[in-house]
């Protein structure tokens, strides 16, 4: 009888684990189950390119392989709950779906502050419903204030300058994009920032979003509603009382895990789903997971499990994850190699294109430039033990396989 | 099997070389250089490396 695996996300890590699939010769159904109504497309570009010029599908949208003609797309609707001991899928409208394997595809959302006041003008950045809709407000020229100043944060930051909004930047880090980066680069982008006119508040919170909060009809701030629309945010009150006003509000805080569906099959979801190295989920047969959602170990570095949303992740761990399981289905014979992806990210902003390859966040205790200046083009490494365990490039594009390599002659123990 | 990069979108972020050296190569002023044809034994090669490609900038034909 022929086998049915169901794909839960149809994103990236879902198209990448069904090319797997067909790549590995399984040439039973593959159902990708989606929540968005499009098909896959690639999320990069709605903080940069997109959101600067225009959010449509088509210029997002992944090219489908001839492989993956035969995939069925049920697109538009959640997975409400998963019964996994009887391998059962239940959609939110009613449907079950029977399966012999599973892939856990589901991702991340943004997280939204908890901070009262009006809902209007208040954007998240992940969806391409999200990106048009910030791209909306993007014209002509209001006044955006971006809350967290990671990666996601400063892009939106970089793009809403590019198209001419005065920009104002609150995190409670003192330097932006800290945790990856470290102090010293992230000081140096700070200073790029700012030379393109964005300001930074840094060290601080929001105390709360002002303007009036129609659930109540009473104005937040406690003044006359009278210049701003009804319901819309106008600025907010920082946690050391500045007070910044703003006509369009981007909160970039980091994101939570797409797993209420996993509830009640005794699994660990405190943070994404935890798998072992093969991306089984907690070792369970026919069952694995891809992409941002995955939690694994990689044997490159110290072997915790770890989530990393790294774009490069959707792509390696689904190859890795459709090995494991057609050999759980008997359709391939099992891997015993140790999976060590290197962690690739990029991120553009103004124009500068910066590479980090590796684990740069375990290396934060011995930061140095390796070649360059801060100001400039710079190769930065990130060293845990004296060893190279991350290398974070501005330009030098000539560079990255010389650094690329170092990084992977680091041999793997198990 | 055909190539061609849309070189107003390549950044040179250089990925596609660890996919396809054969195919793609950043030169000394790290640019990016290609051949516009390739042996369908690389097939494999080249389709990952346009599905790596960050811009996603490489298109396959035939
Ligand atoms: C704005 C933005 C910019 C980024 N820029 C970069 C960058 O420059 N460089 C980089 O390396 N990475 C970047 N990333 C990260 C990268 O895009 C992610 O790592 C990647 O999208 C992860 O893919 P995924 O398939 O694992 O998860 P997702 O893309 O989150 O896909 C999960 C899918 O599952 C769906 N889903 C969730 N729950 C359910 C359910 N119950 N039922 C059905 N479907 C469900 C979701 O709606 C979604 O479509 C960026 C991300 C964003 C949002
Ligand atoms: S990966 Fe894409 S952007 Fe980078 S050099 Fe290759 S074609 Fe250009």
């Amino acid at each position: 009888m022929s086998q049915r695996i169901v794909i839960a996300g149809a994103s990236m890590g879902g198209l990448r684990a069904a090319e797997r699939l067909r790549a590995g010769g399984f040439t039973g159904e593959i159902v990708a189950i989606g929540d968005e109504t499009h098909l896959p497309y690639n999320r990069p570009p709605l903080s940069k390119e997109a959101l600067a010029s225009e959010v449509v599908h088509e210029a997002v949208a992944f090219r489908l392989r001839p492989a993956v003609a035969d995939v069925t797309w049920r697109l538009g609707v959640p997975i409400a709950a998963a019964d996994l001991a009887a391998r059962v899928v239940r959609l939110a409208d009613g449907t079950e779906l029977a399966c012999d394997g599973l892939v856990v595809a589901t991702g991340m959302r943004p997280r939204r502050l908890p901070t009262p006041g009006p809902a209007a003008g208040r954007h998240v950045v992940r969806t391409l419903e999200d990106a048009a809709a910030l791209r909306a407000e993007l014209r002509p020229g209001p006044r955006v204030l971006v809350i967290g100043a990671g990666f996601i944060g400063c892009e939106v930051a970089a793009t809403a300058r590019l198209l001419g909004c005065p920009v104002t930047v609150v995190a409670p880090e003192a330097v932006p994009m800290l945790r990856p980066l470290g102090a010293d680069l992230g000081a140096a982008l700070r200073r790029r920032h700012e030379a393109e006119g964005v300001r930074f508040l840094l060290g601080r919170t929001v105390g709360r979003f002002l303007g009036e909060d129609h659930r109540t009809g009473v104005p937040a701030d406690g003044d006359a509603p009278a210049a701003t629309e009804a319901g819309r945010v106008s600025g907010a009150e920082l946690s050391d009382g500045t007070v910044v006003e703003a006509d369009v509000v981007v909160e970039a805080v980091g994101s939570t895990s797409n797993t209420e569906w996993l509830d009640g099959n005794g699994l660990d979801l405190s943070d994404g789903v935890l798998c072992d190295n093969a991306l089984r989920v907690e070792g369970r047969s026919c069952l694995v997971a891809v992409g941002d959602v995955a939690r694994f170990p990689n044997p490159r570095y110290d072997g915790v499990a770890r989530r990393v949303e790294h774009w490069s992740i959707p792509t390696d761990t689904a190859k890795r994850a459709a090995v494991s399981l057609l050999a759980d289905l008997g359709h391939a014979a099992h891997d015993p190699a140790p999976f060590a992806p290197l962690p690739t990210f990029w991120s553009d902003q103004y124009g500068l294109r910066i590479q980090s390859f590796g684990a740069p966040a375990l290396g934060a205790d011995d930061i140095r430039v390796l070649e360059g200046d801060l100001d400039g083009e710079v190769v930065v490494g990130y060293h845990d033990g004296g060893a190279l365990v991350g290398v974070v490039m501005i330009g030098l594009p000539a560079a990255v396989s010389r650094y690329r390599a170092e990084l992977m002659r680091a041999p793997v123990t198990v | 099997m055909k190539i061609i990069v849309d070189m107003d979108v390549c950044k040179d972020h250089g990925q596609c070389v660890f996919s396809a050296p054969e195919v793609f190569q950043i030169s000394d002023s790290g640019r990016l250089v290609y051949e516009s044809e390739a042996d369908e034994s690389l097939r494999d090669a080249v389709e990952e490396a346009a599905d790596v490609c960050p811009l996603q900038a490489i298109t396959v034909e035939g």
